[in-house]
Order: C-alpha cells, then sequence, then structure tokens
C-alpha cells in the first residue's frame, strides 16, 4: 500500500517517534524481564519468578496505556481511520488496525502474565509450572517481535 | 520448548544491549541523508536483525532442532511471496486520495 500510494504521509513526521521509541524500549525490558523469570523459576526460585512475572505485566500495562494516549492525541490531530489531513486515507485505516490489534495482542498478554502469577503461586514445585511459564515466555517474546516490525513499517520507512 | 530446565540461558543483558543499540541505530538511520531506498533496506534488515534476535536467544529458537527452526522460518518464507504476489495489483493503477474540487459551474445558457 505504502509503496503503490502516491500520497502516502511520510509516517515519523505525522505520528512523532519519540513516545514510540520509548514503547519499544519498554518492551524490550519486559522481554528480558520475562526471561528472567523463566531462569530464576529453572533454579527453583518461585518468588523471584514471581516478581519478574509481574514486571513484565507491569512493562506490558505501561505499553498499552501509553498506546492509549498516543491514540487519543493523534485522534483530536484529525487521524481517523477512514481519511487524515495529510494524505492517503488508508495510512489511518492501516494504522489503527495493525497497531490496534496489537495492543489487543499485548493486553492479552497483560491478562495472561497474570494469571501464570497465580499458576506458579500454587504449584510448590517449581518444576510444575516450568512448562507452562516457558509458553508464557513464547508468548510475550512474539508481542515484542512483531511490535519490532510494527515499530519499523509503521512508523520509520 | 524443550519439557525440561535443561536449556542453555544466553547472556540475555547482552542481547538487551544489542537490541537497545540496533533501535538507536534505526533512528539514526531515517535522519541520515541517504537515497530513500537505502534508508528502506537499512531499517528492514535493522528489523530482521531485531527479530532473528529475540527469536533466537529470548525464544530460545538457537538451542531447539534444526526442525522447530524451519517450522519457525517456513510462514515468512510464503509471507514474502504473498507480498511479490499482491505486489502488481498496487501498481496497477496510481493510489491516491481523490481530492474532489467542486465542479466548475457552466455558463447558463441564454
Amino acid at each position: 500500500m505504502r509503496a503503490t500510494s502516491l500520497d502516502w504521509p511520510i509516517p515519523f513526521n505525522v505520528l512523532g517517534i519519540n513516545l514510540t521509541a520509548f514503547m519499544t524500549f519498554l518492551l524490550i525490558c519486559s522481554s528480558v524481564t520475562m526471561v528472567k523469570a523463566l531462569e530464576w523459576l529453572g533454579k527453583g526460585d518461585r518468588i523471584r519468578c514471581r516478581w519478574f512475572l509481574f514486571f513484565t505485566a507491569l512493562g506490558g500495562a505501561i505499553f498499552v496505556s501509553l498506546q492509549a494516549y498516543e491514540w487519543s492525541k493523534l485522534i483530536r490531530e484529525g487521524l481517523h481511520i477512514n481519511g487524515n489531513p495529510w494524505g492517503a486515507s488508508l495510512f489511518g485505516t492501516s494504522f489503527f488496525i495493525v497497531t490496534g490489534f496489537h495492543g489487543l495482542h499485548v493486553t492479552g498478554g497483560v491478562i495472561y502474565l497474570l494469571s501464570i502469577i497465580r499458576y506458579v503461586t500454587n504449584r510448590l514445585d517449581p518444576a510444575a509450572s516450568y512448562n507452562a511459564v516457558e509458553i508464557t515466555g513464547l508468548y510475550w517474546h512474539f508481542v515484542d517481535l512483531v511490535w519490532i516490525m510494527v515499530f519499523t513499517f509503521m512508523y520509520l520507512l | 520448548m524443550a519439557a525440561t530446565t535443561a536449556h542453555k540461558h544466553p547472556n540475555y543483558m547482552a542481547i538487551f544491549w544489542y537490541l537497545a543499540a540496533l533501535t538507536v541505530t534505526e533512528l539514526a538511520v531515517i535522519f541520515m541523508p541517504l537515497p530513500k531506498l537505502t534508508i528502506g533496506v537499512l531499517l528492514v534488515a535493522l528489523a530482521l536483525g531485531k527479530a532473528a534476535m529475540v527469536a533466537m536467544y529470548f525464544m530460545h529458537l538457537r538451542f531447539e532442532t534444526r526442525t522447530l527452526g524451519l517450522i519457525a522460518v517456513t510462514p515468512l518464507v510464503i509471507a514474502t511471496l504473498l507480498v511479490f504476489v499482491v505486489l502488481p495489483d498496487g501498481f496497477a493503477v496510481d493510489h491516491q486520495t481523490a481530492v474532489k474540487k467542486p465542479a466548475a459551474h457552466a455558463p447558463a445558457k441564454h
């Protein structure tokens, strides 16, 4: 769409990238806390594992909050799903659909992480919850991986 | 994913710093006085590098079997092919958001 449009706005001029660069950094940090949670669980430390899972969920919650702030700011400036003052109407459409679905992915991840903290709490043997935490980690890192692409293709290119 | 805790754990902090450095590089690239195509290629390469690091080290794909790696890569190849399949449709017509000008009033016929 971007390559074939004659009036596609330059995204980083319209969207602003300072906030999203920080959001990218935040997701990278939350990926680190996620691997640390798994690492501590592997060492048998459920308490530290739960703390790191909590920090991961917190990172995700802050990310979604910042995205809500960004959306409301852009909507006030005129970016809508069916049009915008800067050019191709598909710019707004693709922006809201792509970042919206990613936001849903993050929200689902936060809920998933909070429920997995409870799962770890209820199992006294760390080995009993290792696989569940590792699968949660795969979900969460995929959230990060997708955002890396979204950041590049929606904001920078 | 292994069923045991036998995973090797890479230096996660080193990966974190690499990812942060690559993000800063991406931000620097968009302001460089380079041709648009070069900037695009650089940004895509940097993004793929970051995604590969997350998949290989955070998602532990580096320590899994080759088959699992192939399973992860296959959809990416198919998705890339799909882009090239739909690309001709995109270039078939010039897309520009129509700015409809009010029709000029025809001179009244007397």
